[in-house]
This record gives structure tokens, C-alpha cells and sequence, in this order.
């Protein structure tokens, strides 16, 4: 590396190949891995230029700048955070796949180099959370909550294109890091002192930096966005104890955004200073202490596991409502017991952490209030139970879900009452059985509510229904998937197993981490029969729509309106005389009414404010990682430009002539009149039009 | 009870409606969105609030991390904070009276000086701060000498730049009422900003009684 | 300088407010002067100090809130206000939690910062 490039390239040189250490250092576990690398590289660029050369094909540009990358509808933001999440979701489970074939082969080696490994299990962890979790989940929250609340959409729906771009410009940076690599060899949580630059001058833990800031800020927008849109927007009558659950989880959730994301941005943000200007706050040297690191990491990170999973119990409870032809049971019980989870969430995070060196009686404290949380869940379980107790039930793909999330989650939920007593936790910290326990909670409470979600919303996104016989055999997979994969590794983690561990010389593992590889192929499995139901729906598409809106007999505001729902959501603003409130109107023969008058309706205009902060979030990021400072500076100068540029605009709204939205309803409503309403028995057959028959009298409990 | 209902009646005692000051009925355009966009602000605050606490912390924690190297006694200089707690507690008033100025005049004269006496205060208070760092880095206070310093380095400076980039808004929305007079946003910028001014000398309290007065007690 | 014209009820309401700001301004003066002044020119025990300087703090802080803010008692406020002592509550954990977990594992384990 001259001089003369230096100041444009940084540190990045052809170092950061992934096929370049193999080329200095030929052996024959360098060129298998260097094969695995450039494959999963060329992937990348593969992937990227057949999106581009099929848009240029297509001569879509156009429609994807206008309609969807500067459109500020929340249907189309939350759409695009969830196929940015599939995205990343398909990724990080191949990545899983390989740490347990690796394992499994890992008796005495394995084929997988330890650095290579390592970042295998610190981008899976990172992307899971940050970058298929959170958009998965902000995304379904996005497109229901306004439906749900009778609104037209976020309080700020530019703000809402500029979550969506940091958290792309994040994702972006994780996908780069396979092209120029390494990422870091860290984990997910990152701790130092081996984070530090002493320890690990490479690029690696720069990007998992600032990949993970780019999430923290995009997820503390959309906490802000979304409490305040459940605050102030609520449609008329829309009290409190009307609100529909999931978007009371949606709520809490957006207060734990609110107020435990800073934790997580203090940790990296000082973490970067120690890297970039020598500062000494968790180094092991010169007064530094690292175990502040951990504690304030925690502070985010466990209420960012209640963030995770408060909008699945949401969905779940939608879910079994519906699906079970019954009002919630519990409704009040069900929101006591979210608002205490959110706040009890804030109490435990030493838990994380028992064996550091506190005091016993600190440990004993955390770990009481940590088994405290499970009084709320166990309320919210028993509330589903006896919601599903007496109703008619529906074994739909989302029922399938849920019943599989019930009955894993409470299993995952006892290990951790287990992992609560801290002189357990002394014995199995750092083992698989950590890693058990919280895909446990993980995958059955997150993952299965968020493709729950997908099944039960995906009709009124795009206004047909998905596929069921794949979708069964997906759900189906992924139970016995998960059950093979990590039931495996509570036994693992008693025999001693160490967490991320690269290879192993106790030949007792060997039969376990078999049966979790064999786990691992039906998750696989599950991930193709996932693409294959999308396939297979959108091929049948005309077969299975649903233009009316309500496949489900659902009972919140969302199916009041048609599939997909104009992009003004109501043609006039409901007003909500009660809990269920379409259920409630479609009771009282009120469904579907032709309104008084159609005023017109103000909405915001395009803007290309979130495609600005994803390119230059990106730049700004990637030039960090590589000590690019111009790119740095430039894309800084840029964003404060266009956010100055912003304030100026005054042109923020188009008007829509309610003529227009008027013949736009009428003609749904002459549709809806024209359409045979379906019994429940038939709601999976392609005479679902989405018009249910109105409920007979007395049946609505 | 006759008093009382007088007040309740009286044209101008409309109900607030969100933190910082409320316009009232005189500047109706934009009041509802205004309710929503200062209470988002407001909720920004509050997460912004609890990264400053945490940041309090941390320098508590690292107060015996001083690694042989100075501490507060050797670095800090209590004249120097008392000038920036004056110009910043004078600033908050005088953009109280800027807000004033916004409710009930008409004329942008009284508004625009306010807002620039407030501007001037504020770089006031950066450069000055700027002047107390440089004078702690030639006596050797550099964050990578000790974890006590990076823990000071990594609080104050942070309040620095909070109030650098609240200059800069306030720079942008003076633009703003060149460009577009005292329309709606404009009025919506300006008590956001106002918010975020008030909020960042509550913080400067922490920092000057904390840092400054408990370092140096 | 033109004013615009304001009605009775609006120039109370004024003037009320103007009040308002100069009352928290007086009130933060002094409420600064004092730690100040005691820090610098008299000869405390550090404890004693330090409850000054804490509770001085504090209520200006609530000064701040009360005259700048304009965060009252009063009705209409109430979602504000309910944020804020959230925001202190969920503080109050996160940073007695910290203090309270990070003293112990000094005082355990690294006596040299203990301060």
C-alpha cells in the first residue's frame, strides 16, 4: 500500500479478500474455508447484480424509486423492513447450519478455521437480532398497528423511511463484510477487553460497531414513531382498554425501544472511542474496566429480549382469538401482565452476568426478580389457553404456530427459571445450555410469532392468501427442527459442552451434536418450504384472493378494510364503540356501510429522505470501518445538508379528492355486496373471498 | 368560584396541550400536528435522558480510574465552569423570552434578537468549553491517559455537542424564517428547539454539580 | 417595535408568563450561586457539601422543568409529566443498579477504584 492511496482506500487492501489468506498460506483447512467464504461472497455480488440487471430488465427503476424506496405509506415501509429481514433471516440460518455441521464434524477439528468460526456465530447472533428480529418485528408493527388503531398513518412517516434506511445502511454494512472481510470474531455481544484494539486491531469489531449503532438508532426512531402514533393517533372512541393486544404489546415494546436502546448505544459508542481515539473505558489498562461493558450491554439486553418477544405474544394472542372464534379471555389480565413484563424487564439484567464476581446477595436479588417475570407470562399463558378452551377451533398455519410456541415456550421458560438460580447458572453459564435456552425463547417466541404474523396479515398486505400445505409442512418443520436442533444442546450444555466453541475432544458430544445437525437440515428444510409456499401462492394467486379483506372472521380494525387496503387505509376515519371493533360492527349488521360523505384526505408526499441516510449511513459506516475519512467526512457533510435541506421543504402533503377516494369505495362495497359470503368451514378453500357470514346471533362469546 | 370560572372561560386559557410553551388559540394553523410533533420530541428527550444518565454513571464508576495521572483537583477549573453555567442559564432565559416573543408579537424583530442574543450565549459556551479542554490537555488531561479523563472526555463533550448541534438548528431555523416567515413549521421548530435548549441546561446541572463542584469539593 | 394587539385575558396570560420565566431564572441564579459560593469560599466537611450541592441540584432541576419547561401539576399535563417520572424510574434502576453492581464488584475485586 503507497501513499498515494492511502488517503482513498484507508487500511483496506487485498488482505480483506476472503480467498486472499488461503492464496499466501495454502493448507488444505485454508482453501476449504477460503472456498465457503468466497462462495457466501460471491452470493452477495451475485444476489446484487441480479436485482439490478432484473430491475434494469424490467425497466422497474422507476417504479421502485416512486413507489416503494420514497413512498412514506407505513404498509409499504413495514413490507419492505420484512423482506429486508427474510433476506437476512436466510443468511443467518445458513450461517447456523454450518456452525452445526461444523460441530458435528468438530470431534478433534472439523473443517472450519477458528477465526472463520467465530465469525460465523458473531454475525449470526448479530444478524438474528438486530437485523431479522427487530425489522421483522418493526415491520409487522408498522403495518398493523395503524390499521389496528384506525388511523392513516405514523405520526412521522419520513422519520419512519429513516428507520427503515439505517437499519438497510446496517444490513448493508453485515453483507459487505463478506466481500471485504473479516467481520468481528467477537460475538454478538461484543465484549471487551478481546474487542479492544490491543486484542483485535482488524476491521472485524469496527463493523460490528457500527452495524450495531445503525440498528440502535433505527430501532429508537421507531420507538419514538410508534408510541407516539398510539398516543396521539387513536381513531375516535379508540380508548385504552379498546385496544386491540397486539397493538398494546406493540406499545410496550416501543417504550422499551425508547428507553433501552441508549443503554446498548453508550456501550458501543465508548467501545468506538476506545478503539478510534485511545480513550481507556473497558481497556485493561490505565484505570479502564471492562465489566462496565457488560453491565451496561445487559441493561440493554435484556429488555431488548422482552422488545423481541412482547409484539409475538401480541400476535398470538390476535391469533388464537381469531382462530379460536372467541373474544380474548383475559383481556385486562393480558394487559396488566405486558405492561409488568416491560417493566419488570428493566430489573434483571445482572442475570446476564451472575458469575462476574458480585456479591452472592446481589446475584440472589437479580435472580428473584428475575423469576418474577414468570407470574406475567404464566397469566398470558393461561389467558391463551382458556381463550382456545371451548372455541371452535381452526388448525391453521398461524394456529399451528401458536400451538407449537405454547407448549416450546413454556419448556424454554422453565430452563430459565433454572438458569435464574444463580448457583445453577454457576454451573452451566457459558455452556449450550445458555445457547438451549434462549433459542428456546427465541425461535417458538419470536421467530414463530413473527411468521405466525406473516401467514395471518399476509392476505391483507397483498389481498390473497398463502398457500396452506406448504405453509403446514414450513410450520411443521420448523417444530420438529427446532425440537432436534437445540434439545440437543441442554444436553450438552450439562455435559460441559462450552458455548462457541470451534472443535472438541470428548467423544460423549459426538452423538448430540449429530442429532442437532440432523436439526439443523430440517430448519433448512423448513427455510425451503417457506420459499416454496411463496412460490406456490404467488403462482395461484388469482385462486386464492381475497379482495374483500376478512378471510379470518377477524375482529380488529385491520380486516374492515380491502385487501390490500387503499393506500389512505380508511376512506373515512371509524369511529370504535368497543373492544373487537369490527366484530362488533359486522354483530350489529353495521360492516361494510357507505359513509355520509367522503372528505378529502391529506397525506404525505414521496420523499427521498430514507434512501439519502441508507447511502450515506452506509458510506459513513464503511468508511469508519476502514479509516476512510474523506468518505467519512463527505457523507457526514451530506446527510446534515439534506436533514437542513429537509427543514426548509414545505411542501410535506398531497391532498387526495375524496371524489376519488369515494369511487374507490363504492366500487369495493358494490364487490362486497357481489361476493358469496363463506362459512368458517370453508376458509381454505378458493371460495374464501374474504367475506365471512355474518356471525349468528349468540355465538360471539 | 366566580374568579375561577372567569379564568376557565377566558378565550386565551386553552388547555395545554404539550411541554414547552403552548401558542394557544392565536396560532391555530398547525396545532395539531405541532401536539404530536413536540410530544415525539419530548419522548426523544426522554431516551436521550437516559443515555446521559447511564453517561453519569459510567464517570462516577471510573472516578478512582484516574491511573496515577491528574485528577479533578488538577484539571478542573471552577471559574471556567461557572462562566459557561452563567451563559447557559442566561441563554434558557433568554430563549424563554424569544418564545415569549413568539406567542404574543406579531413583528419578527423582538423574536429574531432574542433568538440571536441565545445563539450568540450558546457558542459562547462552545468555545469557551473548548478553551477548558484545551487548557486540561496542556496540563495533561488527554482522555487516553487515564480511564477517569476517557469517562470525562466521553460525558462532557457529548453535552458540547449536543448544544453545538442545537446552534446549528437554531442557525437552520433563523434561515427558515428568512425564507418562509413565521409560518406553522417554522413555530413547530422553534419550540422544539426550545425543549431541547431547556433540556440541555437541566443536564448542565448534572455536569457542573457533579463533575465540577462534587470533583473539586 | 409593534405589538400585536392583544386582549385583556391575552396581555394577563402574558404577563403571567413573563413572570413565570423571570421567577425560574432568579431561582436558578441562586440555586447555582450557592454551591458555587459554598464550594469556593467556605470551608464545609465534603459531606456536607455534597448534600448541598445534591439538593441544590435537584431542585433546580425542578425549577427548570416547572418554569422552562412548563411542566405542571395541572390536568392536561399529565401525559408528560407520567413520562418523565417513568424516565426517572427507569433511570433510578439503570443507574443505582449500575453504582450498586460496579462498587460491589470494586470493592471485591478491585480496590484500587474504589475512589
Amino acid at each position: 500500500m503507497n501513499d498515494s492511496t492511502h488517503w482513498l482506500l484507508g487500511r483496506l487492501d487485498a488482505s480483506a479478500l476472503p480467498f486472499w489468506d488461503a492464496l499466501q498460506h495454502p493448507t488444505t483447512k485454508s482453501v476449504v474455508n477460503a472456498v465457503i467464504a468466497s462462495g457466501a461472497a460471491s452470493l452477495v455480488i451475485i444476489g446484487a447484480l441480479v436485482v439490478v440487471f432484473g430491475l434494469t430488465w424490467l425497466r422497474r427503476w422507476g417504479w421502485l424509486w416512486r413507489e416503494w424506496l420514497t413512498s412514506p405509506d407505513h404498509k409499504k415501509i413495514g413490507i419492505m423492513f420484512i423482506a429486508l429481514a427474510l433476506v437476512m433471516l436466510a443468511r443467518a440460518v445458513i450461517e447456523a447450519v454450518f456452525m452445526r455441521l461444523q460441530q458435528a464434524l468438530g470431534l478433534d477439528g472439523g473443517f472450519l478455521t477458528a477465526d472463520h468460526f467465530g465469525q460465523l456465530f458473531t454475525t449470526h447472533g448479530t444478524i438474528m437480532v438486530f437485523f431479522m428480529a427487530m425489522p421483522f418485528l418493526t415491520g409487522i408493527i408498522n403495518y398493523v398497528m395503524p390499521l389496528q388503531i384506525g388511523t392513516r398513518d405514523l405520526s412521522f412517516p419520513v422519520m419512519n423511511q429513516i428507520s427503515l434506511g439505517l437499519t438497510a445502511a446496517g444490513a448493508a454494512l453485515v453483507m459487505i463484510s463478506l466481500v471485504l472481510a473479516p467481520f468481528s470474531t467477537g460475538g454478538w455481544t461484543g465484549y471487551p477487553s478481546f474487542t479492544e484494539r490491543a486484542a483485535n486491531p482488524g476491521a472485524g469489531v469496527d463493523y460490528w460497531i457500527w452495524a450495531v449503532t445503525l440498528s440502535t438508532l433505527s430501532s429508537t426512531l421507531s420507538g419514538i414513531n410508534f408510541a407516539v402514533t398510539i398516543y396521539k393517533r387513536r381513531a375516535p372512541g379508540m380508548r385504552w382498554m379498546r385496544l386491540p393486544l397486539f397493538t398494546w404489546t406493540a406499545l410496550c415494546t416501543a417504550i422499551l425501544m425508547v428507553f433501552a436502546m441508549p443503554p446498548l448505544t453508550v456501550a458501543t459508542a465508548l467501545l468506538a472511542l476506545d478503539r478510534y481515539l485511545d480513550f481507556h473505558l473497558f481497556t485493561a489498562d490505565l484505570g479502564g474496566n471492562m465489566m462496565n461493558y457488560i453491565n451496561l450491554f445487559w441493561a440493554f439486553g435484556h429488555p431488548e429480549v422482552y422488545i423481541l418477544i412482547l409484539p409475538a405474544f401480541g400476535i398470538f394472542s390476535e391469533v388464537f382469538s381469531t382462530f379460536a372464534g372467541k373474544t380474548l379471555y383475559g383481556y385486562t389480565a393480558l394487559v396488566i401482565a405486558t405492561l409488568a413484563i416491560a417493566v419488570l424487564s428493566f430489573t434483571v439484567w445482572l442475570h446476564h452476568f451472575f458469575t462476574m464476581g458480585q456479591s452472592a446477595h446481589i446475584n440472589a436479588i437479580f435472580g428473584i426478580a428475575t423469576m418474577l417475570i414468570g407470574i406475567p407470562t404464566g397469566v398470558k399463558i393461561y389467558d391463551w389457553m382458556l381463550t382456545l378452551f371451548r372455541g371452535r377451533i381452526r388448525l391453521s398455519v398461524p394456529m399451528i404456530y401458536a400451538s407449537g410456541f405454547i407448549m416450546l415456550f413454556v419448556l424454554g421458560g422453565l430452563t430459565g427459571i433454572v438458569l435464574a438460580v444463580p448457583s445453577v447458572d454457576y454451573q452451566v453459564h457459558n455452556t449450550l445450555f445458555l445457547v438451549a435456552h434462549f433459542h428456546n425463547m427465541l425461535i417458538p417466541g419470536l421467530l414463530f410469532g413473527m411468521l405466525a404474523g406473516t401467514n395471518f396479515w399476509f392476505p391483507k398486505a397483498f389481498g390473497f392468501r398463502l398457500e396452506e400445505r406448504w405453509g403446514r409442512r414450513a410450520a411443521y418443520a420448523w417444530i420438529v427442527g427446532f425440537m432436534l436442533a437445540f434439545f440437543p444442546l441442554y444436553a450438552l450444555g450439562v455435559l460441559g459442552m462450552p458455548r462457541r466453541t470451534v472443535a472438541f475432544f470428548t467423544p460423549a458430544y459426538l452423538p448430540w451434536t449429530l442429532t442437532a445437525m440432523v436439526g439443523a437440515v430440517i430448519i433448512l428444510l423448513a427455510m425451503t418450504c417457506l420459499l416454496v409456499q411463496l412460490w406456490v401462492s404467488v403462482r395461484d394467486r388469482h385462486l386464492n384472493a381475497v379482495p374483500i379483506g376478512d378471510p379470518w372472521d377477524g375482529r380488529s380494525l385491520e380486516w374492515a378494510v380491502s385487501s390490500p387496503p387503499p393506500e389512505y387505509n380508511f376512506p373515512v376515519i371509524p369511529e370504535i364503540h368497543g373492544r373487537d371493533a369490527f366484530m362488533l360492527e359486522k354483530e350489529r349488521g353495521k360492516a361494510y356501510q357507505v359513509p355520509d360523505e367522503y372528505p378529502d384526505i391529506v397525506l404525505p408526499a414521496n420523499s427521498a429522505m430514507g434512501v439519502i441516510v441508507a447511502v450515506t449511513g452506509t458510506a459513513i459506516a464503511f468508511g469508519l470501518t476502514w479509516y476512510q475519512w474523506w468518505l467519512v467526512l463527505l457523507a457526514a457533510g451530506i446527510t446534515l445538508a439534506a436533514v437542513i435541506t429537509r427543514g426548509f421543504c414545505r411542501d410535506t402533503t398531497r391532498t387526495l379528492p375524496g371524489e376519488e377516494v369515494r369511487r374507490t369505495h363504492l366500487n369495493w362495497l358494490a364487490q362486497v355486496r357481489a361476493t358469496v359470503p363463506i362459512d368458517r368451514s370453508q376458509e381454505q378453500s378458493c371460495a374464501n373471498r374474504g367475506l365471512p357470514l355474518p356471525p349468528v346471533e349468540g355465538a360471539i362469546q | 368560584m366566580s374568579a375561577l370560572t372567569a379564568r376557565q372561560t377566558a378565550a386565551t386559557d386553552a388547555p395545554a396541550r404539550h411541554p414547552g410553551i403552548n401558542l394557544g388559540h392565536a396560532h391555530r394553523e398547525g396545532e395539531e400536528s405541532r401536539e404530536e410533533m413536540v410530544f415525539g420530541f419530548w419522548v426523544f428527550m426522554m431516551s436521550d435522558m437516559i443515555l446521559f444518565g447511564l453517561l453519569f454513571a459510567t464517570y462516577v464508576t471510573m472516578l478512582g480510574g484516574t491511573a496515577g495521572g491528574p485528577g479533578p483537583k488538577e484539571l478542573f477549573d471552577m471559574r471556567g465552569a461557572f462562566f459557561e453555567t452563567m451563559l447557559l442559564l442566561v441563554s434558557s432565559f433568554t430563549f424563554g423570552m424569544a418564545s415569549l416573543a413568539l406567542k404574543y408579537r406579531d413583528d419578527r424583530r423582538a423574536l429574531v434578537g432574542w433568538l440571536l442574543i441565545t445563539l450568540l450565549l450558546g457558542l459562547g459556551f462552545v468555545a469557551h468549553e473548548l478553551y477548558d479542554f484545551h487548557k486540561m490537555f496542556e496540563a495533561g488531561g488527554v482522555p487516553s491517559r487515564s480511564g477517569f479523563l476517557s469517562a470525562f472526555f466521553s460525558l462532557v463533550p457529548l453535552h458540547g455537542l449536543h448544544v453545538s448541534v442545537a446552534c446549528v438548528w437554531l442557525i437552520a431555523l433563523l434561515g427558515q424564517l428568512a425564507v418562509h416567515g413565521l409560518d406553522a413549521q417554522t413555530k413547530n421548530g422553534l419550540i422544539r428547539l426550545a425543549i431541547l435548549w431547556h433540556f440541555l441546561d437541566i443536564v448542565w446541572i448534572g455536569i457542573f454539580s457533579l463533575v465540577y463542584l462534587g470533583g473539586l469539593a | 417595535m409593534s405589538r400585536r394587539m392583544l386582549s385583556n385575558a391575552e396581555a394577563q396570560e402574558r404577563a403571567s408568563e413573563q413572570r413565570n420565566y423571570l421567577w425560574g431564572f432568579a431561582l436558578a441564579l441562586i440555586l447555582t450561586l450557592i454551591p458555587f459560593g459554598v464550594a469556593a469560599y467556605a470551608d464545609w466537611q465534603p459531606l456536607h457539601l455534597y448534600l448541598l450541592i445534591g439538593a441544590c441540584a435537584l431542585v433546580q432541576v425542578v425549577v427548570h422543568f416547572r418554569c422552562f419547561l412548563h411542566i405542571t401539576l395541572s390536568r392536561n399535563k399529565r401525559e408528560d409529566l407520567q413520562l418523565i417520572l417513568f424516565t426517572v424510574l427507569i433511570l433510578s434502576i439503570m443507574v443505582g443498579g449500575t453504582l450498586w453492581i460496579l462498587f460491589n464488584l470494586y470493592y471485591r475485586m478491585m480496590p484500587d477504584m474504589l475512589p
